[in-house]
């Protein structure tokens, strides 16, 4: 039985969204097979779909969970005879660790079991975001591994056919298996090198949910709560990690204002237009407070920095009292620390807001031989915005036409069609 | 578990000083050493230059053989290594720590192994 199997009921969905992660990193330490594991938790959240309505809750249900995995593993091992040298492994580490997780457990120390289960998955982060896998390898494998989502829902995020992203997960975990690529949480002076790929996984999922590169929405809110989830859990699991906090912060920060991101028929609405009593102020006070607590840090990595120009965009009451020197500024520090053509982009229009529409058309036209941003088309967007207001309407047509040609979802493909029309109407005037 | 080094880089055309030949000579040497003090060395061995390959393949049971390797770059096999290390990580290290590593690229792959009969 798969979970996609299991996966029918609101019952069993809850039980499996809240172990299947724990439940697997811990699998995955003892057996070091992301199938096997895969597997035999499955199996074993099946089994206590079928016990625990009639039986009740058991007291430890991650132990109880884990036992009866670790019963299936035996089991399996038992008759696939290639696996005997890892059965004897399994013997020996799962019997030591789970005696010292039970006893612990049992004698009231949740927190020690739970730093314990911590620790495997902090592993797997580490492992499902290796550098020596493909980079759309690793945000599939972290979905679905780590945030537990299903083969066929780790697929709908990436619009994807379901046999393409089963291919996808099949190759990568067949890399880790062959290239022997460790379950392992990469030392102090190694954390700086790997911790980035992890980070830039969480971050991939969050903008793809921020603004859909392709299909009929504007934003994945499912999917937003999903990198949000994650960031937390790796938060717990690295707390004095500088980026991580910025990491959490900044997605806080920024789906904070996502109520008012889109209007009642899901269009787009700008920054300027967006009405900011719709953003959620408690989410804004809890991505202000983690920022407050990495204030003192001196060298702010590049999710801090933009955690920092979020924080000051949720902080103002217009666009007008918005503080645009300081994201200026701090666009500034953003492009020596981690330089990329839509940073270029962002501080242009930055520039625009702080320093009029001239100066930020200055900036955006020496950008213009970017390939990366000639491609984008918030680039041209950006561009059309600074020439309306400047008066020059044919240019101002003529960029939102190149923004029409290289857009990807269709609400967005809508505003700028509008914005389009509301210029060529003034233009005939 | 062992891993080939393949060790990659463009060959060069020009042939080095003694100065340059004797430093290059000396980094290898140095990381040769390395190797074999970590107790993970299993084999080891440079190329000739490429222009010296001979490449054959049978089609329809008739032998091809052409001149030189296949090359899509301008990096060729130069050598190899063959080390017995525990992960892929272990292998990343010992691959970086390479002197091709500086000047071209070492690809790591894991050496196969045949499951043994079963007895």
């Amino acid at each position: 039985m798969t979970e996609d199997d299991v996966g029918t009921s609101d019952t069993v969905d809850a039980v499996f969204r809240e172990e299947w992660g724990r439940l697997l990193a811990t699998l995955v330490g003892w057996l070091r097979d992301l199938d096997l594991a895969e597997e035999v938790a499955a199996d074993a959240i099946a089994a206590a779909v079928r016990h625990w309505p009639t039986d009740g809750v058991p007291d430890h249900p991650t132990a109880w969970l884990l036992t009866t995995a670790r019963r299936r593993a035996v089991d399996l091992l038992r008759r696939r005879k290639t696996y005997a040298a890892k059965l004897a492994i399994l013997r020996v580490e799962a019997d030591r660790v789970e005696t010292e997780r039970l006893v612990t457990t049992a004698a009231g120390t949740e927190q020690a079991a739970r730093d314990t289960i911590g620790d495997d998955r902090l592993r797997l982060f580490f492992t499902c975001c290796h550098p020596a896998l493909a980079p759309e390898a690793r945000v599939a494998l972290t979905l679905r591994y780590l945030a537990g989502l299903s083969t066929v829902e780790v697929a709908r995020a990436f619009l994807v056919p379901e046999t393409t992203m089963a291919q996808r997960l099949t190759r990568a975990k067949r890399k880790i298996r062959e290239a022997n690529i460790p379950y392992r949480v990469p030392g102090p002076s190694e954390i700086p090198d790997r911790l980035p790929a992890v980070l830039s996984v969480i971050y991939v999922v969050f903008t793809e949910a921020y603004a859909a590169s392709q299909g009929p929405d504007l934003t994945r809110p499912d999917l937003a709560d999903e990198a949000i989830r994650l960031a937390r859990i790796l938060h717990r699991l690295m707390p004095h990690d500088r980026e991580v906090l910025g990491l959490l912060a900044l997605l806080l920060l920024t789906h904070a204002r996502h109520p008012a991101r889109t209007d009642s028929d899901g269009n787009p609405v700008l920054l300027a237009d967006q009405d900011r009593s719709r953003w959620d102020r408690h989410t804004v006070d809890e991505g202000v407070a983690l920022l407050e607590q990495a204030l003192p840090d001196r060298d702010p990595g590049p999710y801090l920095i933009q955690a920092a120009i979020a924080a000051l965009h949720d902080q103002a009451d217009s666009m007008e009292t918005t503080d645009w020197p300081q994201i200026v500024a701090l666009y500034n520090l953003l492009q020596r620390v981690a330089p990329s053509p839509v940073v270029s982009l962002n501080r242009a229009v930055a520039v625009g807001m702080a320093d009029g529409p001239q100066a930020g058309l200055a900036l955006l036209d020496d950008l213009a031989d970017s390939p990366a941003l000639e491609r984008y088309h918030l680039f041209h967007s950006a561009r059309a915005g600074l020439l309306k207001q400047l008066g020059r309407e044919s240019e101002a047509a003529q960029a939102y036409r190149q923004a029409l040609d290289l857009v990807g979802n269709e609400p967005e493909r809508a505003f700028l069609r509008r914005q389009l029309a509301d210029i060529e109407h003034h233009g005939h005037r | 578990m062992r891993y080939m080094l393949l060790l990659n880089g463009e060959e060069p055309t020009t042939t080095p000083s003694e100065a340059e030949m004797n430093a290059e000579m000396a980094e290898w040497g140095a990381y040769d050493t390395a190797v074999h003090e970590a107790g993970i060395f299993v084999s080891s061995e440079a190329l000739q230059p490429s222009q010296t390959a001979t490449t054959v393949r049978l089609k329809d049971q008739e032998r091809i053989v052409t001149d030189g390797p296949f090359v899509e770059t301008r990096e060729v096999l130069g050598g190899f290594y063959v080390i017995d290390v525990p992960d892929l990580d272990t292998a990343l290290d010992w691959a970086a720590k390479c002197p091709a590593a500086k000047n071209g690229s070492v690809e790591i792959r894991p050496v196969l192994v045949f499951d043994e009969p079963e007895q």
